[in-house]
């Protein structure tokens, strides 16, 4: 058997065992846990409150906006890491690059906020 | 460590995209004050800047003791076709925004971001055109493409513009998909994604070892960069992204994504493979022969202008890929040269179409040319000499530009390609006659064309109507001064080089593509 | 010797992604079988530019990633203007134009 697979059966190894452990843990709970099931104990649990209609419902528009404008942001982030481990190298070309990368990055961020994409109604 | 950088190199970009980002910047400032022609006049003002540049750097290109260069650590190239492909497309931008105003004011399309968007996606352009490099590449395509998608859907209440912009995104990204996928294995293939250096490995026999992964690759490029240029078996999108996106989007997107599509194509093709072009010259050849006749003969079953003037777009790229297919000096500036004539044509045209508006449907039927040349002399004669420039009748441009093409397919002893593009063009040259024989001869309402007025039934009830007998009860159609203006220098330029070409194949010659290193 | 693998991974992830393009209805499944080429595309790029030992890949796939972001950002926006005229995100529906 070959290093490498055999680096791969430390990882089976490790998944066996898992599944080992959660099914014993499940087995051993079922068995010890008191069991009365009513109607009650089947609703979906929402904060405490009443469930109101369907569980597989459709989520609010804004969600969407702030989530893409999270995932611009964030990706963009995958620019400045390697800049930040070489910040010596490229001296003030670097920086004065990075600063125009992040102006036109806040100029996006500054027009989503005048066409009132941050408002939360 | 960090690269020098010729800022005058850079200077149509910084003038596009910069100058789009203030336009923004300043567009959100003074929102509630500015008045709506605004932005396009600020437009004009950056491309006419952009082209300025532009022109520089060809002075600065053709000089011989200058001569071509490569900057940012030899990433962008910038050589004679680079230069003149940028002109292309800096000029498709800036007749975009001319004549876009009627089609704000008219369809209510949201001033300020269209020409930012514009601005944007000829800066890809021009990037694209310039590029040494794959990453630099697939950077330039896709600025050109997002902005481009965002165009085709910017008339944000037309259901038409929202399904253009739909299917030209995911068409779009399928092929930008597809693009980068074929990148990546020619990285792998070559070892770098440095154009020149792939050029260099490749004539040195790299990949021998990895030839399917090459081959793949080729394939890949290839196909992403047909969908860009709407070559046959890749063209679906195409007429219903013109029939629905907003006309001055539609324009400057036949006539300057097209030309940054096959900037791409043929640096990438004739230039830095053009070692291997034994492998992928027969797959381009019979591209070009199914885009030619299939863009022709789909030409002539269309009822919608609009879709009509997309199909005569397939089949002129199919022309420009015979251009490629020949693999040469010569081919790269016919297709150059087919390239920058057919931008014209394409803006000419496509403002005519502007003006004649939608009907009710969202489409423009050929009868609504009926009997055109009665009612707005001016409008028809110049819309005339577009089409029949596109048929390529002697005596305007687009005669010279499939005479070079197909020169050039003889030259590279391709006669068989030389042969169908003919007939392609013959078949072709009816579709356009057609819509001259309406605006000349036929009278509003008469049945002239059976086919026609049976598939664009809607359009045709509600002028058979109005006019059944009396020719001039349909009154003659409002051109603005700015499409007028567009109009008429696109039909100057295609008649007063169709019958002086000799500049306009001077240039195109000189724009030579340059294989550096860095 | 350990190419390979990656590649056929890729390969494997580009398929899958060109399938749900073409065979998907829904337009965000469709987005995401796009996403899902695009990093088949930088499977094949971080393993070629450790394949090569040039940092160049690595730095293509940063740039594919952030792209891919972009481009994602519009086709969403596009899908989302279509859902709120039609009420539904199904690509199949939006064919009023034929010919």
């Amino acid at each position: 058997m070959s290093d490498f697979l055999r680096s791969y059966l430390t990882v089976g190894i490790f998944a066996l065992l898992a599944v080992i452990m959660v099914a014993l843990m499940l087995t051993l709970a079922s068995v010890l846990r008191p069991e009365r099931p009513q109607k009650q104990k089947y609703i979906s649990y929402e904060s405490g409150v009443d469930p109101v209609g369907e569980g597989w419902s459709q989520s609010r528009l804004r969600y969407y906006l702030f989530g893409l404008l999270f995932v611009m942001f964030d990706v963009e982030a995958v620019f400045i890491f390697p800049w930040a481990t070489r910040l010596e190298t490229y001296g003030v070309f670097g920086l004065v690059e990075m600063a125009i990368f992040i102006f036109i990055l806040a100029l996006g961020l500054f027009y989503a906020w005048r066409k009132r994409v941050l408002q939360w109604v | 460590m960090s690269p020098s950088v010729d800022w005058a190199a850079l200077l149509p970009q910084i003038f596009l995209g910069g100058g789009s980002l203030v336009m923004l910047t300043l567009g959100t400032l003074v929102r509630k004050r500015a008045p709506w022609w605004l932005p396009n006049v600020l437009g004009i003002g950056l491309t006419l800047a952009a082209f300025g540049s532009v022109v520089w750097q060809w002075v600065r290109v053709q000089d011989p003791s200058r001569g071509a260069f490569s900057t940012i650590a030899g990433t962008v190239q910038i050589d004679g076709f680079a230069v003149f492909l940028s002109g292309v497309v800096v000029i498709a931008a800036l007749l975009a925004l001319v004549f876009a105003p009627f089609s704000i004011r008219r369809a209510g399309l949201p001033p300020e971001e269209f020409s930012v968007l514009l601005l944007l996606s000829a800066a890809g352009g021009v990037t694209l055109a310039s590029a040494n490099d794959l990453i630099v590449l697939f950077l330039g395509l896709e600025v050109l493409s997002i902005a481009a998608y965002v165009l085709a859907a910017l008339d944000l209440r037309r259901a038409g513009s929202q399904e253009a912009g739909l299917k030209y995104f995911v068409l779009g990204a399928f092929a930008s998909a597809f693009f980068l996928y074929g990148a990546a294995l020619i990285y792998g293939a070559a070892g770098s994604t440095k154009l020149d250096s792939v050029a260099a490995a490749l004539a040195a026999g790299a990949g021998s070892n990895a030839r399917g992964m090459l081959l793949a690759g080729f394939a890949l490029l290839l196909v992403g960069l047909f969908f860009k240029v709407a070559a046959v078996p890749f063209h679906a999108w195409t007429p219903d992204v013109y029939e629905g996106a907003p006309s001055p989007a539609v324009a400057y997107m036949a006539a300057g994504v097209k030309a940054a599509g096959f900037a791409a194509l043929l640096r990438l093709f004739a230039g830095t493979f053009s070692a291997s072009s034994a492998d992928w010259r027969p797959a381009v050849a019979v591209v070009a022969v199914i885009t030619v006749l299939a863009g022709s003969a789909l030409g002539v079953i269309s009822g919608d202008v609009r879709r009509l003037l997309a199909y005569s777009s397939i089949g002129h790229a199919g022309f420009i890929l015979v251009g490629l297919e020949s693999a040469g000096a010569n081919g790269t500036s016919a297709s150059l040269l087919y390239l920058g004539v057919y931008a014209f044509m394409a803006l000419g045209s496509f403002a005519v179409v502007m003006v004649m508006g939608r009907d009710a449907s969202g489409s423009q039927p050929l009868a609504a040319y009926d009997g055109l040349a009665r009612r707005s002399p001016w409008l028809a004669l110049g819309f005339t000499l577009l089409l029949l420039a596109q048929a390529g009748l002697p005596f305007t441009t687009g005669f010279w530009a499939k005479f070079e093409v197909i020169g050039a397919a003889v030259q590279s002893r391709t006669y068989w390609l030389a042969a169908v593009s003919m007939l392609g063009a013959v078949v072709a040259a009816f579709v356009y006659l057609r819509l001259v024989v309406r605006m000349y001869l036929v009278r509003p309402g008469a049945d002239g064309d059976a086919l026609a007025s049976q598939k664009s039934g809607v359009g045709l009830a509600d002028d058979s109507r109005s006019g059944d007998e009396d020719s001039d009860s349909r009154p003659p159609v409002a051109v603005p001064r700015s499409v007028g203006f567009v109009v008429a220098v696109c039909a100057a330029v295609t008649l007063f080089f169709g019958v002086w070409p000799a500049p306009l194949l001077n240039l195109a010659g000189d724009a030579t593509l340059a294989v550096l290193g860095g | 010797m350990w190419l390979n693998q990656f590649l056929v991974l890729s390969a494997v992830l580009f398929s899958i992604g060109v399938y749900g393009v073409l065979a998907r209805r829904n337009g965000v499944l469709v987005l995401m079988s796009i996403e899902l080429i695009l990093n088949a595309v930088n499977i094949n790029l971080v393993a070629f530019g450790s394949y090569v030992q040039t940092v160049v890949g690595e730095v293509f796939a940063l740039f594919v990633i952030t792209v891919a972001a972009a481009e994602v950002g519009v086709g969403l926006a596009i899908l989302l203007l279509l859902y709120r005229n039609r009420r539904s995100v199904d690509i199949h529906d939006v064919d009023m134009m034929k010919g």
